[in-house]
């Protein structure tokens, strides 16, 4: 039972009339990880989120929360989890501490818990100096605080992020993110959505990458970088008019240039003999370099070469 | 193990009621919070009271000698069906911001959402009753039925704007836009109004719409509440205005709740 995953997904399915959202989705997530469902717009982050916390039933297959059942169980499942969606669920007319209040009440909090748990959120999540005013005078970063402070009120094992930092800004955003990392913690499991690369590598400790409604890779973002992006050697030339030579002398190493920055890349597909011989013939033809540098993928270039449509 | 499942059924009783209490107050506190709805709420249909009064009350042949008495019981009606669009406005607002949704994920009782609202505007509807009537007997309305009648005809407004809020609540809960919802709310609840007893005795329309008139469940609650408040014979009026409301209620509640579980 130690090691039994605490979300569990098997062959699920899920179509919006002819609309396939999700086709054959499985994975697992361990008990106190950061799990990263990347993948562009449409792709079928909400609808998994939104299964796995039983607003959404599917069409086939298994989704398992904290080992219930979502399709039979839902209000156990609902006991244990909390959610941020992708709007900042508050109600405008309450201030910061009443959505926190009321959010407990509806988790069946005892009243004095309730009030003293609301009270140490407003604090973690800075909103004490306004919890006192309607939500409707907060900022972008404030709602979104509040929101995610909302989900944390029952104390949820899971909680599900879908698109926690969409429209925030940069400082915001970094704010969040450290809020979350002090979540994981304490122990709580975080399943959370994004289209940004950045805050997956970033937070995620394994990344699953989706697109049109399939898994198409998964790992921890430096195996997904080394297995599926390739090292890129960039050879810098000090002389601009040099570019089309060394373009073909490389012919055959498929490069590509960067005119502009006066740069032909390499992507290195076999290992270091192939960086030894590349050199050599650049020397060879006595073409000055200004540098050299071998850089690794980013994440990036794995995600658009998986989700590229073909 | 019988006591046990109904120690656990009286904790979700308990946990039920609690739930549909939060979201009530949620619901009221959302009419302090705006003023500008309860203003929106109580100006306008002082407004209709005073212009059908000094201006067209003088045009209009009632059974009453003084039109003040023949319209009060009809606003208090029309003030509860215009106040149930606002049921649904809310709910629209709600599942456009995304609050159902984090709604729909707490281990909450299903049922408090629909309810919460619904009582909130009850509440609400029966405030703004108390207020109308307070204006009216300022201004000259004079009830001559007794006092118990009228408690009961405002009981029965009240019950009519309640069931009135779950059919706003099905609109609300379909169009999912709040600004949609105040439209398609208002949309057949105006001819409705206007072709009813509410402001004028329906013999005075064209025979067509008297037929229409005769049988809308505003018209048979309008004259049940117009008969209580003035001491006259209730007739048939009681007992189908009832018959509306129950059919309304249920019908109503479960597309509701039908609307709220396939979001």
């Amino acid at each position: 039972m130690e090691n039994e995953p605490i979300i569990k997904i098997r062959n699920l399915f899920k179509s919006y009339g002819k609309v396939r959202a999700l086709e054959d989705v499985s994975f697992d997530v361990q008990k106190g990880a950061i799990l990263g469902l990347l993948g562009p717009n449409g792709a079928g982050k909400t609808t998994i989120v939104n299964i796995l916390t039983t607003l959404l039933k599917p069409d086939k297959g298994i989704a398992q929360v904290a080992g219930f059942n979502v399709a039979e169980n839902p209000q156990a499942v609902r006991a244990r989890i909390g959610l941020a969606g992708q709007f900042a669920a508050v109600d405008e007319n309450l201030t910061g501490r009443e959505n926190l209040e009321l959010a407990g009440t509806l988790y069946h909090l005892p009243r004095a818990v309730v009030k003293e748990r609301a009270q140490k959120l407003l604090e973690e999540f800075s909103l004490t100096e306004a919890a006192g005013r309607l939500a409707k005078t907060y900022s972008g970063g404030m709602r979104r605080r509040l929101d995610v402070a909302s989900s944390l009120i029952g104390q949820p094992e899971i909680l599900f992020l879908d698109e926690p930092t969409t429209g925030l800004d940069p400082q915001s955003r970094n704010e969040l993110w450290l809020v979350i990392e002090s979540l994981v913690k304490r122990g709580t499991t975080v399943l959370l959505t994004t289209q940004y690369l950045e805050e997956a590598d970033r937070l995620a400790d394994h990344i699953i990458i989706i697109n049109e409604g399939k898994v198409v890779a998964q790992g921890t973002a430096k195996e997904l970088k080394s297995n599926l992006g390739k090292s890129m050697l960039e050879v810098h030339v000090k002389d601009r008019h040099k570019i089309p030579a060394i373009t073909a002398l490389l012919a055959q190493f498929n490069p590509s240039v960067n005119e502009t920055a006066e740069v032909v890349a390499v992507p290195i597909t076999m290992g270091t003999q192939m960086l030894l011989e590349i050199i050599r013939q650049v020397e060879s033809a006595g073409i000055e370099l200004a540098d050299i540098e071998l850089r690794k993928p980013t994440l990036d270039e794995v995600f658009l070469n998986l989700t590229k449509k073909p | 193990m019988t006591e046990t499942s109904s120690r656990v059924a009286a904790q979700g009783l308990r946990w039920t009621i609690s739930d549909i209490w939060a979201m009530t107050w949620r619901g009221i506190i959302r009419y302090i919070r705006l003023p500008q709805l309860l203003v929106f709420s109580t100006i306008q249909p002082i407004l209709f009271l005073l212009l059908f009064t000094y201006v067209f009350g003088g045009a209009i042949k009632t059974s009453q000698a003084n039109y003040i008495n023949f319209l009060v019981p009809g606003i208090l009606v029309q003030i509860v069906i215009f106040g149930s669009v606002q049921t649904g406005v809310g709910l629209a607002e709600d599942l456009s911001r995304g609050l159902i949704d984090r709604l729909r994920s707490l281990p909450m009782a299903r049922s408090a959402v629909l309810m919460g609202r619904t009582l909130a505007d009850l509440m609400r509807n029966i405030f703004v009753m108390v207020l109308m009537m307070t204006v009216a007997l300022i201004i000259g309305f004079r009830p001559g039925g007794n006092i118990l009648a009228i408690i009961g005809a405002m009981a029965l407004i009240a019950l009519f704007g309640f069931a009135f809020s779950w059919v706003s609540a099905a609109i609300g809960l379909s169009t999912k836009n709040a600004e949609t919802a105040q439209v398609a709310g208002f949309i057949w609840v105006f001819p409705l109004v206007f072709a009813s007893s509410i402001f004028v005795p329906i013999e005075t329309m064209p025979h067509w719409l008297e037929a229409f008139a005769k049988i809308s469940p505003i018209t048979v609650t309008v004259n049940s509440v117009r008969a209580l408040m003035l001491g006259l014979p209730v007739g048939d009026n009681l007992w189908q205005s009832l018959v509306w409301i129950i059919g309304i209620l249920i019908d109503f509640s479960m597309l509701a709740v039908w609307r709220y579980r396939k979001i």
